[in-house]
This record gives C-alpha cells, structure tokens and sequence, in this order.
C-alpha cells in the first residue's frame, strides 16, 4: 500500500534537542559502543579525518538476519570537527537497489543551545537515491525497514535522556 | 510552555497543517512558493511558518539567497513513542489479558 509513497524531495532535514552535552552527543553518533544502543543498532566506526573511512557493520539484532552483510553501511569522512560537525559520504548496503543507487551525504551539526541542551541537526542529501529517501524518511517501517532518521533521533534522545532506549 | 505543549498548539490549526502537508510532498520550499498555495497575505504565512518552526516542526536552512522550509517530522515521533505506543501498549496487554481469562473460563 505505502509503495505508492513518492518522495520528490532529495534533501532531507532532521532536528532534535536532548539534554546532553555536545561531546555526549558526538560520541553517541561516532562509537561503535553507543550506536550499538539505539536505532538500527550497528556498530559505526570513523577513520576521523578529511577522506577517512566509514563503516556501519552489522550489530546484534541485525545479524539475526542471515542475509545481511557484514558491513551495512559505508561511506568517507569529508570534514570532521568535533564535537561540532560532520560531513561524510554514506550508501546503504543492506539491499543491493539502494547500494546501486550510491553515495548520499550526509551531515551532523551539534550546537549547544544553553548550558545542558544540545541541538542536532541531520541534513542527508538524497539526490538520486528515492529508495534510500523512503527509508530514511521512515516511510518504509511497516514493511519493517525502521522508522529512518525520525526514530533513530527519538531514539537516540531516550538514552541520552535516561540512559534507556525506546520499548519495541 | 513546553515542547509538547508547543507542538500540540502548532498543530491545532488547519493553515499549519496544510503548509505541514504541502512540505511532506515537496520538501524544502521557499515562503514565496508556500505562500502561492494559500489564499492568505504573505505576512500571515509567515507568521504560521513561525510558529510551526517554534514548535520545531518545520527547520529552515540557507541555500545562496534562499531561505528553504522543511518538515521535521523528529517532534511528532517523539510524542508518538512516548504517549502513542504508551497507551496503545497497554490497550494490547488489556487484550491479551482478556483472552487468557476467558481461555481460562471456557
């Protein structure tokens, strides 16, 4: 039914705030031992610098499944600065149409907004990846692909907030 | 007034959801090509589109001149995992309760 859903927009803009420090913040989106913690729960790891490598590989609940790779996700750092910025290539691996359709970017800007609050920002630029689009937007999550971007953020703002994820 | 509170009463008018639709099918419009779609001034546009970003609903970004609005869905989703699922979780486990009594009785 939702696979009439067609998005025409190829950038896609995400905002949170949580109640954490920036460097929590940062951590919680570069280490394989927090992104483990919520969303899609695999494990993330950054070469962190200009033209570094990025891998999402697999994380426990994922790997249930046996025909998901071992790395789901890659990419290249384009500019890091912590805990301020991200910029970086991203292509999801985990279905062979959205691998082919490439390279989307990507970029995290963490601002602290007063003293203990902390605004994230996602900008994923989708041009020429529709089917990544739909996913990311979570307009794929009941054919079980996941919420995308709004529920990892909730998600993410859960166990920074009180240290425990989303039920389900 | 707190973030739900401010979501709730951003959503609580038929303009704000419109301009809330009309960027879930195009994302990342600017105020002039919003304000073609309604039949209301450019300064009552904008002052929906303020309201609507207060409540963190909609997020704007530069692009050279432009000033581009898109939906930012993060907001709605956090009172969907925690009120929604709350109370849908419980209306399952009522369910579920129900069935095993009246298992039981038959």
């Amino acid at each position: 039914m939702t696979s009439t859903i067609e998005l025409r927009t190829t950038t896609q803009v995400y905002r949170v705030y949580i109640k954490a420090t920036p460097q929590a913040v940062w951590d919680a989106i570069t280490k394989p031992e927090w992104t483990a913690k919520y969303g899609y729960g695999g494990l993330a790891e950054y070469d962190m610098r200009p033209g570094g490598a990025f891998v999402i590989r697999a994380g426990a609940a994922t790997k249930a499944f046996p025909s998901v790779p071992d790395i789901i996700v890659d990419g290249e750092v384009i500019e890091a600065d912590p805990p301020r910025k991200l910029v970086q290539t991203w292509r999801m691996l985990m279905d062979a149409e959205m691998a082919a359709e490439g390279f989307t970017r990507l970029t995290h800007e963490i601002e602290q907004i007063q003293e203990g609050v902390t605004r994230l920002t996602v900008i994923h630029e989708l041009e020429g990846a529709p089917k990544l689009a739909v996913v990311t937007s979570g307009g794929a999550e009941r054919q079980g692909a996941g919420g995308g971007w709004p529920w990892v953020l909730s998600d993410l703002k859960s166990l920074l907030e009180t240290g425990a994820r989303l039920a389900g | 007034m707190d973030d739900d509170d401010r979501v709730f009463k951003a959503l609580a008018d038929p303009t704000r959801r419109f301009l809330l639709d009309r960027l879930f099918l195009r994302d990342g419009r600017t105020l002039t090509e919003l304000e073609a779609e309604l039949a209301m001034s450019r300064f009552g546009v904008m002052k929906h589109l303020r309201v609507l970003e207060s409540a963190g609903l909609v997020v704007t970004r530069r692009s050279g001149r432009e000033k581009l609005h898109y939906l930012n869905p993060v907001p709605i989703r956090l009172i969907h995992d925690r009120w929604i699922d709350k109370f849908t979780e419980r209306q399952v486990s009522a369910l579920a309760d129900l069935k095993s009594e009246l298992e039981q009785q038959a």
